[in-house]
């Protein structure tokens, strides 16, 4: 069975750019524009791999991460986060939150893809 | 893997934009002083977002400008710096810059080097004037790396504290990608596991020594570890060190700067590369509610055409199927019309998309000119469709910017006159009929309609001793060369006059008037079609041909008067109607084909009207009236003066859509000499 993952970023073209580049290696993306939505889906669907923006409305990044979590289904699955480096306390909040690692913005689709293979083999 | 990164651009220039508006209107809602949080937060959402996508796109100097802004914002969030006016100002101000390099970048236009190195400069010296990081610091951090201490063999001794497990970090990951350094030999500390009994599977208990060998660097190891540095106890240490060697970071990478130098040659176009960024975008945003609405009427529309569907299927068809026919027809066209209408509707978009610019102009313009301005907005709701909405932008800045420089008074002539030295001024949006209604009203000093006649007799317009109402003077603003501003201002005034606001929105098929009250204010009121894409129109039969007049043009439809019918020397004829002289334009000449009847009496003439001229057009018989759908002529067949487009009937014949005010500039140009030579006698055929 395919690997699925969640792309959650409320820029439109990053989430763009994150799915076709991982559709392309032949994940099954799906998508949502801010933590709300994604919690939502991941609800609805077990995802084995989470990759979303910190900074979103309606739900930030770090407050989806603690809500996903909570859940028994995401308990241990690997949840990335898209950070740039001048957030770097973002990153250790997200850590506290749950998140498994980071991937700094901007990143090219090799770097995308190399740290996605880490996690899900 | 490589991926075209271009293919996102588009989406990525059309968020921007977006995002752009939302810092402008939020940073314009901001409070000094009592900023609230949550809209401090929306600006450097969007600010962040636009350097993000501008890095991994590759628009580098994009993604170094926004850092600066960024910074600025984040600091503001957190409350290290306060928000200023003098911070408002300088954001809102490098808001259009950004706004001007994404212009240039996407049309691929040069940027304009001297204008970003001015804002940056502005932007450093308001970031290096507060507390806070600067931009150094994080420099610094991301080039402070050494990667060279080359060793042949590690010993690595890696205990994960008992919570590893719940941020989803697998030990059997890092293991694997330690196997794929070079070659390993792991060693599991069994030291720590609890009785099975007492054991949490959840939790980690073991603790690993791994000896790796091969051309392995420190921070290689250290990476894979990177994500879980403060969740486990890590020791690295080389077994058979190689030579080590002093490694200099002097060539760590640096952070692309714009030289304002090779850029300086750009001109300073921002303004009009601003509109051009309003105008131009593609792609249309629904909302759900309205695809919804789409999906749901054509599963109604599927279910009347399998409840249709069965009629075919019946083995005989008494007369009790016939009234169900009936009825599914009924419904068929009731659900097509509906699903007509949800289709116009996704084209249609709130009038605060125009609206919205509003707000910084007024803002701009009041300190400018030194006047208290207040805007207020209503309807912003009101929708439009996309094509109109984009057109009318223009013209709308137009009236406003005129209403604030011409119209409102300076504060302390408005105080002598009795008024709060706050002028108003209005923007009003509302639906009425198939039309949507757009109000500009200032309540400011009224138009001046003895300056405003003087001159127009000055410039030829009026006779100096005609006769004018005041409405008829009011309506002289809209005349060519008519600016009323003693000095032509930087604001108004220039080169656009309000003949051309008139001419564009008249294009759409609208009109504008203006009512004024002297010392009480004028109102500017614009009135559009919905959409483009259909019509109105009265089916009018020449010969075997049907054409289509659209309905908003035709005054009124009368039976010929003989005694009414003039012929004029060279001109043609006119016909008489009441006070006016209209000229009669003989459709079946002007399309060449042979007409029921030449003789006016057994016709009808429909008298239309474009651009303030009347002319009436002579046709066989009218028809129904009916919604058509316009088709291009232009892009099926080729541009046809006197035609605007074509449709098809219910018939499935074609009918072509008369352009009325082609029609009267063909009259008043061309056209009519001729027909007095082919009609030589009106009355006999």
């Amino acid at each position: 069975m395919a690997v699925k993952i969640l792309a959650v970023d409320d820029s439109a073209s990053m989430r763009q750019m994150v799915s076709f580049t991982l559709k392309g290696a032949g994940y099954d993306v799906e998508e949502a524009a801010d933590g709300q939505q994604a919690l939502t889906k991941a609800k609805s669907g077990k995802f084995n791999l989470v990759i979303s923006d910190v900074n979103m409305p309606v739900m930030d990044g770090i407050a989806l991460i603690k809500e996903l979590r909570a859940l028994a289904d995401y308990k241990f699955t690997p949840i990335l986060m898209l950070t740039t480096e001048s957030t770097s306390d973002k990153k250790q909040e997200g850590k506290s939150a749950g998140a498994t690692g980071w991937i700094v913005k901007p990143f090219n689709p090799d770097q995308l893809l190399a740290t996605v293979k880490k996690v899900v083999g | 893997m490589t991926i075209d990164m271009t293919q996102f651009l588009q989406t990525f220039y059309e968020e921007s934009f977006e995002g752009l508006d939302i810092m402008e209107s939020e940073l314009l809602n901001l409070d000094v002083g009592a900023a609230d949080a949550e809209t401090i937060n929306t600006i450097f959402r969007a600010a962040h977002s636009i350097k993000g996508g501008s890095g991994t796109f590759g628009l580098s100097a994009v993604a170094e400008y926004t850092h600066v802004m960024e910074t600025l914002l984040d600091e503001m969030r957190d409350g290290r710096r306060q928000v200023t006016q003098e911070g408002v100002d300088v954001l809102l101000r490098s808001v259009d810059v950004l706004r001007s390099m994404l212009t240039a970048l996407r049309d691929g236009d040069e940027l304009d080097g001297q204008g970003i190195s001015d804002s940056q400069k502005e932007l450093d010296t308001l970031l290096a004037s507060g507390a806070g990081a600067t931009i150094q610091e994080t420099i610094s951090e991301t080039a402070n790396q050494s990667d060279n201490d080359s060793v042949t063999e590690w010993q690595i001794t890696f205990r994960p504290h008992k919570n590893m497990l719940k941020t989803g970090n697998d030990t059997v990951r890092m293991l694997r990608e330690l196997c794929s350094l070079g070659d390993a030999k792991i060693q599991a500390n069994l030291e720590s596991l609890p009785l099975l009994t007492e054991l949490d599977p959840e939790e980690s208990h073991l603790g690993w020594i791994i000896d790796l060998s091969g051309e392995v660097t420190e921070s290689q190891i250290k990476e894979i570890f990177e994500w879980v540095d403060d969740e486990c106890d890590l020791k690295i240490v080389p077994l058979k060190p190689d030579s080590v060697e002093e490694v200099s970071i002097q060539d760590a990478p640096q952070p692309e700067v714009i030289d304002s130098q090779d850029r300086r040659t750009a001109t300073d176009r921002r303004t009009g590369d601003r509109r051009k960024a309003t105008t131009e975008s593609a792609s249309i945003r629904v909302s759900i509610d309205k695809v919804d609405e789409l999906i749901n009427t054509v599963g109604e529309l599927v279910i009347t055409q399998s409840m249709l569907g069965q009629f075919g299927e019946a083995e005989d068809f008494t007369p009790e199927h016939i009234e169900k026919l009936r009825d599914g027809l009924g419904q068929l066209e009731r659900y097509t019309r509906e699903l007509q209408e949800s289709v116009m509707r996704i084209r249609m978009l709130p009038i605060s998309f125009v609206f919205q610019r509003f707000p910084r102009l007024v803002h701009d313009l009041s300190g400018k000119l030194e006047k208290k301005i207040e805007l207020r907005m209503s309807g912003e709701g009101t929708e439009l469709d996309k094509t109109v909405m984009e057109k009318i932008g223009d013209p709308l800045v137009h009236l406003v910017r005129n209403s604030i420089d011409h119209g409102i008074e300076m504060p302390a002539m408005r105080a002598a006159s009795g008024k709060s030295e706050t002028g108003v001024v209005h923007l009003n949006a509302y639906h009425q009929g198939g039309n949507i209604v757009i109000e500009i009203t200032d309540d400011g000093a009224g138009l001046n309609r003895e300056k405003i006649l003087n001159k127009a007799i000055k410039n030829g317009l009026v006779s100096a001793n005609e006769q004018l109402t005041n409405e008829q003077i009011d309506d002289l603003v809209f005349s060519p060369g008519l600016s009323t501003a003693d000095q032509v201002s930087d604001i108004s005034g220039r080169g656009v006059g309000m003949d051309v606001v008139r001419k564009n929105i008249r294009s759409l098929g609208g009109t504008v008037e203006v009512k004024s009250s002297p010392g009480k204010g004028s109102t500017f009121s614009i009135r559009l079609p919905l959409t483009l894409a259909i019509l109105d129109g009265q089916l009018v039969t020449v010969g075997k041909e049907t054409y289509i007049v659209p309905l908003v043009s035709i005054v009124e439809s009368i039976q010929v008067k003989q005694e009414n019918v003039n012929r004029i020397s060279g001109r043609g004829e006119v016909y008489k109607l009441r006070d006016d002289y209209i000229p009669i334009v003989r459709l079946y000449h002007l399309f060449g084909i042979k007409p029921r009847s030449e003789v006016l009496n057994n016709g009808l003439l429909v008298v239309v009207e474009a651009e303030g001229h009347k002319i009436a057009l002579y046709v066989d018989d009218l028809q129904g009236q009916q919604q058509v759908v316009i088709k291009s002529l232009e892009t099926n067949f080729k541009k046809v003066e006197g035609l605007s487009g074509a449709t098809i009937l219910g018939d499935g014949t074609v009918a072509l859509i008369l352009d009325i005010s082609g029609l009267v500039t063909l009259t008043k140009t061309a056209g009519v000499p001729d027909l007095t030579v082919i009609d030589g006698g009106i009355v006999a055929a």
